[in-house]
């Protein structure tokens, strides 16, 4: 069994030991109450082989939210420690801290916010469109189950084996053999991988879905915004994924091989692996981010009852920002020591970027300028990031400037400053979106309190725990610092704790308006399908649509276009067609648990099982091409019924 | 006011008529380019390291040591031709030629098989004189770029011989040319990507 | 039935036998190019790497145009597009990668060029 033997356990440490009992009881609790509720068929035939965009969507925000859980639990195990441990050991090993600080970056960047965003978009954008589905429905479902595989790598870390110790990004040499010879980078890396080529194929097909499958009228500028910021993230996810592909690919090779890619000995050079990684990791900022965008100018268009100012600038600003994305990654490394010239050019570049950041966030001023604003929990959100996404703008613009980088670097300033990026511009925008399309996908309303209550625990505990690592990061704190000695940290520290467990609350408060508004679900009811009095077409269709989407593929002339179609007369419906839909399939989950033991094999060094999961991989993908991409039919009549039930 | 919701309406055309056919396909062209598009990235990640590699020799063999200038000449003219005669082949098939279409794609099939094989000779040579990936960075991110490639031209056999299956279990369909046409954009692509490679690797490093 | 109308870069003009033949040609001559520059010799280095740099890049444009049938004309605008992107990747990505690697190298290891042995003494 490779290097697979009882050692791999986690009873090395009484709280990774407990964390592994946690994984293991939460994934047993949730199949016993499958069991003892008779859901498995209903599981298989109508969530895990279906092809629909809609269920897949919800499966990624699914399995967003439960790394969401696993990350912050990450997060207030590090806020705790920090806190504690002044002159003193705290409660965690070093090698335990540094997994953790590990873990919560990986998670929160592939596992959490990337299935949201994907989730997001999956669900909506071929509404808003006034598509059936997306362009592959299958390879839909291939790449959430490369996705859930990675997470489930990554969960399994947990409980056999170590996760890494070296960051996020992995840096070599120390994620290289000689310093971390045990599995725990491993484990990073094909969770990464496997995750990525899932993204990579995410993107392949949501950028053919908005080119080719726009209801007919809809012109490329007649788009939702939200569709412009998936198309650019998109674009996004088809280039930029293949650099992280190849450099975790040359770390596996290093680690697993024995090859100098990145080695200190015979050739190597790590600086390559900082630059091919950042290549990646600048326009993944984006990928997270313009998404986010979309959903706040959706939010606060239709919150200011009002068209979105600015639109062509809006959508000129994203393609800026998505093409300049490429062209800053230095800026992640200007301490590795270029001359002037090349940290200058990075620099200017950097700060350049900003330029279609302050349009747009301009624009959705002025779209609330003098507006009928409607404070509901996704509009809260949204003035939330306005606020927020200001500050830490400014902050990033400060570290543009590579002198003032040589300062900062590696301190918790930077910690604070990314925080401070991707918490609203990215969590805050996904959290909107998911308030705002859920009586969408679920047919009643979350409840506003709850909601409210949730956004203003976030949004509090945000800045208790962010700003103090801002002070810190001046004082000369370095980031992911397992113990200190200097006592004048120490009240920052706990203060920056507090506002980590305003965040629990927080999503407490989250989990508590899905427990109220599941329970009152009739109350918040949306039965005309068009709660919010939207303006784009995903509102035109039922809560929850039909399997089809729209009965009627609508014909678009208005950027605004339901908002047009319910200022015009309607129209007699013309009669109802046969509807062709592709049918469910069982490769794709397959195909998942197949890279799952792939990555565990090769993990683990089980050359036998690697090859066979491998070979099972190859077949799995000949037969589903050999066979085609079988249709179900929904006969007119059926439409008609369920067409006639809405009325 | 739900009645108001009805967007306009706008029949749908069921689908094999021609025009959710001809859809269809633009579809399926665009996808197939953009994951081409998503592919040679990977290979531009693999030739930038290369170039910043390509001097770390760490005292082992150097480039000039071990790249063969017939060798590279023979590669390049297999591969060129397998792409000529891949394109033959879908020719035949599209003018309904069956035998035209699969005598070329044998053809093909043969010439990329035997760089394939040459390939492996290659790296298996390289290893006897001492001159393996875990020699230096330099021969690391070699074999990285052309092992890539090579795996990329095995992925393309392989992808023939299903080819070859589909056009026998289900005749040449237009879903099964298709299939043929996005094999013979693959293969070109890859041509593409040895042009990069024998400009970047192979000549420079027989030149120095 | 035309084969062009699912080639992934569509063209309204099926390929025909002479199109590939002529690329193939022309790959052909501006492939003996930079093999017979580099064996015949007598240029200096730098001739012969721009004559590879050169026929290299005219021969990939030549196998686009003949071989994936790629054509401003016809082929769709998004596969153009995607085409002009990826190629700017290109630059950026191994002109980034070189200019920050070659400025580093001369910056940290200015006896050395461009080997990157770290010496003892750090």
């Amino acid at each position: 069994m490779g290097r697979l033997n009882w050692d791999a356990l986690p009873f090395y440490s009484w709280v990774a030991f407990t964390g592994a009992l946690v994984t293991v009881g939460g994934g047993l609790l949730v199949v016993a109450l499958i069991l003892y509720k008779g859901w498995t068929r209903k599981l298989w035939t109508d969530w895990l082989t279906t092809v629909d965009h809609k269920k897949i969507g919800i499966m990624y925000i699914v399995l967003a939210m439960v790394m969401l859980l696993r990350g912050f639990i990450d997060a207030l195990m590090m806020r705790a420690q920090q806190a504690i441990a002044m002159g003193n050991e705290g409660y965690l090993p070093p090698e335990h801290f540094d997994q953790i600080f590990s873990s919560h970056g990986t998670i929160m960047i592939f596992f959490m916010a990337m299935p949201f965003l994907t989730g997001l978009i999956n669900y909506v954008m071929p509404l808003q469109i006034g598509a059936r589905d997306v362009a592959f429905p299958f390879l839909n479902a291939v790449s959430f189950f490369m996705t859930a595989a990675g997470a489930v790598l990554m969960l399994l870390s947990l409980v056999i084996g170590v996760f890494s110790t070296a960051g996020w990004t992995g840096y070599p040499p120390y994620s290289g053999a000689q310093y971390s010879p045990g599995v725990g980078v491993d484990y990073w890396i094909w969770s990464v991988m496997i995750s990525g080529i899932g993204t990579t194929l995410s993107g392949v097909n949501f950028v053919t879905t908005i080119m080719t499958q726009r209801a007919p009228g809809m012109r490329l500028m007649q788009m939702p915004m939200f569709v412009w910021t998936a198309l650019c993230s998109s674009i996004l996810m088809v280039f930029a994924f293949p650099a992280l592909t190849v450099v975790t690919m040359m770390l596996a090779l290093d680690r697993t091989f024995g090859f100098h890619f990145f080695t200190n000995a015979a050739g190597g050079n790590q600086m390559q692996y900082a630059n091919l990684f950042w290549m990646w990791g600048h326009p993944e900022v984006y990928i997270l981010i313009l998404p986010a965008f979309g959903v706040f100018s959706e939010v606060v268009s239709v919150f200011s009852s009002k068209r979105l100012f600015g639109y062509v600038s809006m959508v000129w600003a994203t393609m800026a920002i998505a093409v300049l994305s490429f062209t800053v990654w230095l800026h992640h490394f200007f301490t590795m020591g270029s001359s002037a010239n090349v940290n200058a050019a990075f620099g200017i570049a950097t700060m350049i970027i900003a330029i279609p950041t302050g349009v747009k966030v301009f624009d959705w001023l002025f779209t609330m300028y003098r507006g009928r604003i409607r404070i509901t929990s996704p509009m809260l959100w949204t003035m939330g990031f306005m606020v927020t996404f200001g500050i830490g703008g400014m902050t990033g613009v400060l570290l543009a400037i590579p002198a003032a980088d040589y300062v900062m670097h590696n301190t918790t300033f930077l910690v604070a400053h990314f925080h401070n990026m991707l918490v609203p511009g990215a969590l805050f925008g996904f959290f909107a979106g998911y308030m705002y399309w859920f009586p969408k996908a679920f047919g009643f309303q979350l409840s506003e309190v709850w909601g409210k209550r949730a956004f203003w625990f976030w949004f509090t505990g945000f800045y208790c725990a962010f700003m103090p690592l801002y002070a810190l990061g001046f004082m000369g704190m370095s980031r992911r610092m397992e113990h200190y000695d200097v006592a004048t940290w120490q009240p920052y520290l706990i203060f920056a704790c507090f506002g980590a467990v305003l965040v629990l609350l927080g999503i407490i408060c989250l989990g508590i308006q899905l427990w109220v508004s599941v329970r009152d679900r009739v109350a918040l009811a949306d039965t005309t399908g068009d709660p919010w009095d939207g303006r784009t077409l995903e509102w035109a269709t039922s809560s929850p649509p039909p399997e089809y989407n729209f009965a009627h593929i609508p014909d678009v002339s208005d950027l605004d276009a339901f908002y047009e179609m319910k200022q015009t007369a309607r129209t007699a419906p013309a009669p109802y067609e046969d509807i062709h839909l592709p049918a469910s399939s069982v490769y794709a989950p397959l195909m998942g648990v197949a890279a799952a033991i792939f990555g565990f094999a090769v993990i683990w060094w089980i050359w036998w099982l690697a090859a066979l999961s491998l070979a099972a991989l190859v077949a799995l993908t000949i037969a589903r091409n050999v066979t085609g991409e079988p249709h179900v039919t929904i006969h007119a009549a059926e439409v008609a019924k369920i067409e006639g039930a809405r009325t | 006011m739900s009645s108001a919701m009805t967007p306009e309406a706008q029949p749908i055309t069921a689908p094999h008529t021609s025009a959710h056919l001809e859809d269809r396909a633009r579809t399926e062209q665009m996808g197939y380019w953009l994951y081409l598009m998503s592919d040679a990235i990977l290979f531009v990640a693999l030739f930038a390291t290369y170039a910043v590699l390509h001097a770390n020799s760490a005292g082992g063999p150097e480039a000039s040591d071990i790249f063969e200038f017939s060798r590279t000449a023979l590669n390049s003219a297999l591969l060129l031709t397998s792409t000529l005669v891949l394109g033959f082949s879908g020719i035949g098939f599209a003018k309904g030629n069956k035998g035209a279409g699969f005598g070329w794609l044998a053809a093909a099939f043969a010439l990329g098989a035997l760089f394939v094989g040459l390939e492996v000779q290659e790296f298996a040579a390289l290893v006897a004189q001492g001159a393996s990936p875990q020699t230096s960075g330099f021969l690391s991110a070699y074999f990285a770029l052309v092992a890539t490639h090579g795996l990329h031209v095995t992925v393309g056999l392989i992808w023939m011989l299903t080819y070859v299956a589909l056009l026998l279990y289900e005749g040449p369909t237009r879903r099964v040319l298709a299939n043929g046409n996005r094999l013979a954009a693959f293969w070109h692509m890859i041509g593409i990507v040895w042009i990069g490679i024998y400009s970047v690797v192979y000549l420079p490093g027989i030149l120095q | 039935m035309s084969a062009s109308h699912t080639s992934p870069t569509a063209n309204p003009q099926s390929p025909t036998y002479t199109g590939y033949l002529t690329g193939y040609v022309l790959a052909a001559v501006l492939s003996v190019i930079p093999f017979g520059a580099v064996m015949l010799g007598g240029l200096s280095t730098h001739a012969v790497m721009v004559i590879i740099g050169l026929t290299a890049l005219i021969q990939a444009a030549v196998q686009l145009k003949y071989f994936l049938h790629i054509d401003f004309k016809h082929s769709p605008k998004e596969n153009l597009f995607a085409l002009a992107f990826a190629v700017v990747l290109v630059v950026l990505m191994i002109g980034g990668s070189l200019w920050i690697v070659s400025d580093l190298n001369a910056r940290m290891m200015p006896a050395m060029g461009a080997n990157m042995e770290m010496p003892q003494e750090l």
